[in-house]
């Protein structure tokens, strides 16, 4: 099998909720600058929630994203800098500002049913000059159906691949399957997947992805992500290989760096711990986590009791701040 | 009080609601709907007995008296229009995000704008959040304020989706310039849930004054809120403010009043409600003799 698969690196994206988004331009320039020379094709840097991202609902960046994105464009000398853009938060303006830094593609992020709120900004990407992606998010709340027409709307907006997100790491390896396969038979571009480690399957599914036609995966170093985090970099290089596909990437020194470089960075250890079992099992969007913590704390309640309240409000990606509504409701009972 | 004629460009679904709303006015009366197709707006107006053409603008030009306009199109139409408009001695009150005149929040800033010849409607969650922050503001300062509006998916037309940015920009320029907050940030998220959840928006405020009290605060909203309710009446705090050393945090919920609109859609309702207020008190300074 000689199947190239493209891995994307969100260490410095995803694995910023895990840091409580307090990246340095230190650890930034270090990490970027590993996961080039690691042969990493896509190096995806932003706020955890995208461009613009910071701000009370999603906590503020320690160090504004855009000199982050510079320093990491410095020492990024084959790989493409990628942001992460979720309309509603990040803009045009602040997409043209990332470009200017050094970035080359854009992930456009959208909840699943509602890809048609980035036209505007994969356009703009385009007339940028910049690699568009169509990123759908919570997968797990659409049938594979849905999902395709969702994904030939971005695709008619000039995606240059659909990334399908388990962004609550919610999904069996089945659902998986069902829905790289829905979309590849519904588009002519590559499709990708994106998992949360939510029920431990994070490497597993993004496995099967790749076994069912998905040629790009994302993943991060030491699994550093929302909720129990993202697939493991340095694990999925091991197994990509071990079952015959071609990253390109250089194994040993993706594992020395996340043993050396990242491991020590990490606020907490990177696991799947109640809080994002209930996230997997409820099918809560990951980055809701830390906020949950924070709201369980101040309201004296289980943080189990709130995210079982969020998935039954059906809450999606970006509503952090009903966090505060849920508690203060569950507390006001 | 004999009514003050007014026109609704584009008969879409904001247009058709502006139109139901002006039926209940006891100052504006519905003197015609324009377009620029005929389309099931245009006919709804028409077997309503109002007078209807698609003409577009023209149609208003032609029409003496005609004393006030809502321009319920896109942004681009409003910008032919609006000089036009201005010419003829009309005054627009702009729902688009155009913003050829200055941003109009009833409670907060409209009578300081009742001469201009051109309003701005802002934006839904503008309309939903910015009262808020200026009640913060006015008792505790305001270095910066972040709204987060999240509305059905149902209830985000065709041109909220073509046009995020405008609205995150639009917003936060307007929580800035009316708000009074020295640095604005606006978030609008879509929830497509099943039934559509009612329109949900969270106001986060760094404050200024160290020695403000809660309850200095929460008076100031509640003022706010009773001015609320005279156009909005399904505008509810559904968590009331709460202070963590220098930021406040409040949530409120909308519901519209179902005039054409279905009552989840408590965003369309919130800046059409305002609109007609507007309009309504506009059409008092005319109808008392002004120009």
């Amino acid at each position: 099998m000689d199947q190239k698969i493209f891995v994307v690196d969100t260490t410095m994206r995803d694995g910023s909720h895990a840091l409580k988004h307090s990246y340095t331009v230190e650890q930034v320039t270090s990490i970027a600058r590993a996961l080039d020379e690691s042969h990493v094709p896509l190096i995806e840097l932003s706020h955890g929630d995208g461009l613009g991202g910071s701000s009370y609902t999603y906590g503020f960046s320690a160090v504004d994203e855009f000199e982050l994105l510079q320093a990491a464009g410095k020492v990024i000398k084959n790989g493409k800098l990628t942001v992460l853009l979720l309309p509603g938060i990040g803009t045009i303006e602040d997409l043209k500002r990332a470009r200017d830094c050094g970035a080359q593609a854009v992930r456009v992020a959208t909840h699943v049913t509602e890809g048609d709120v980035s036209a505007q900004h994969m356009k703009a990407a385009k007339e940028l000059n910049m690699m568009a992606v169509g990123f759908l998010m919570m997968t797990h709340m659409a049938s594979p159906e849905m999902i395709a027409e969702e994904a030939k709307k971005m695709e008619s907006y000039g995606a240059d691949y659909i990334n399908l997100a388990d962004s609550a790491g919610y999904l069996m390896p089945e659902d998986v399957k069902l829905r790289i396969e829905a979309v590849k038979n519904a588009v002519q571009i590559p499709v990708g997947f994106h998992a949360h480690n939510n029920l431990g399957m994070a490497v597993a599914n993004s496995l099967i992805a790749v076994q069912a036609g998905a040629s790009y995966v994302d993943a991060t170093l030491c699994g550093l992500g929302a909720g129990a985090g993202n697939t493991q970099i340095e694990v999925l290089a091991g197994v990509l290989k071990r079952n015959g596909y071609e990253t390109g990437l250089d194994f040993y020194r993706l594992m020395d760096t996340a043993d050396q470089l990242v491991r020590p960075m990490m606020l907490r250890p990177q696991v799947v711990d109640s809080g994002s079992l209930m996230l997997g099992y409820t099918g809560v969007y990951s980055s809701f986590l830390l906020h949950v913590y924070h709201a369980a704390e101040k309201y004296r309640l289980e943080p189990r009791d709130i995210m079982v309240e969020l998935g039954k409000r059906k809450m999606v990606g970006g509503q952090e701040d009903m966090i505060v509504d849920v508690a203060y409701q569950l507390a006001s009972k | 009080m004999k009514k003050i004629r007014a026109a609704v460009i584009g008969p879409g679904n904001i247009g058709t609601d502006l139109m139901y709303k002006i039926f209940r006015s006891p100052y504006l009366e519905m003197g015609l709907m324009t377009g620029i197709a005929e389309s099931e707006g245009i006919k709804r107006a028409a077997s309503l007995g109002i007078p209807v053409s698609i003409e577009g603008v023209d149609a208003v030009l032609k029409r003496e008296d005609i004393k006030i306009v809502f321009e319920a199109t896109s942004a681009a139409a409003h910008c032919h229009n609006a000089p036009l408009l201005k010419a003829a001695g009309k005054i627009s009150i702009d729902l688009t995000p155009a913003a050829v005149g200055p941003y109009c929040v009833p409670s907060v800033n409209l009578d300081k704008l009742l001469a201009e010849p051109d309003i701005n409607m802002v934006t839904c969650g503008g309309q939903a959040t910015i009262p808020i922050v200026h009640a913060i503001e006015r008792v505790a300062g305001a270095e910066y304020a972040e709204i987060v509006a999240c509305i059905s998916a149902k209830s985000a037309g065709p041109g909220t989706r073509a046009n995020m940015d405008e609205f995150t920009e639009t917003t936060s320029k307007a929580i800035e310039s009316v708000g009074g907050a020295d640095k604005g940030k606006a978030i609008i998220v879509l929830n497509p849930a099943e039934p559509p959840l009612m329109m949900t928006n969270t106001v986060m405020v760094k404050i200024k004054k160290k020695d403000v009290t809660i309850e200095a605060i929460r008076a100031s909203i509640d003022q706010i809120l009773a001015g609320l309710a005279e156009y909005v009446p399904g505008y509810q705090l559904r968590v009331p403010p709460i202070l963590e050393g220098d930021k406040v945090t409040t949530i409120v919920q909308v519901q519209g009043q179902g005039d054409f609109l279905p009552a989840y859609s408590g965003n369309l309702d919130i800046i059409n409600a305002a609109a007609v207020t507007a309009g309504e008190r506009i059409a008092q300074r005319l109808w008392k003799g002004g120009t």
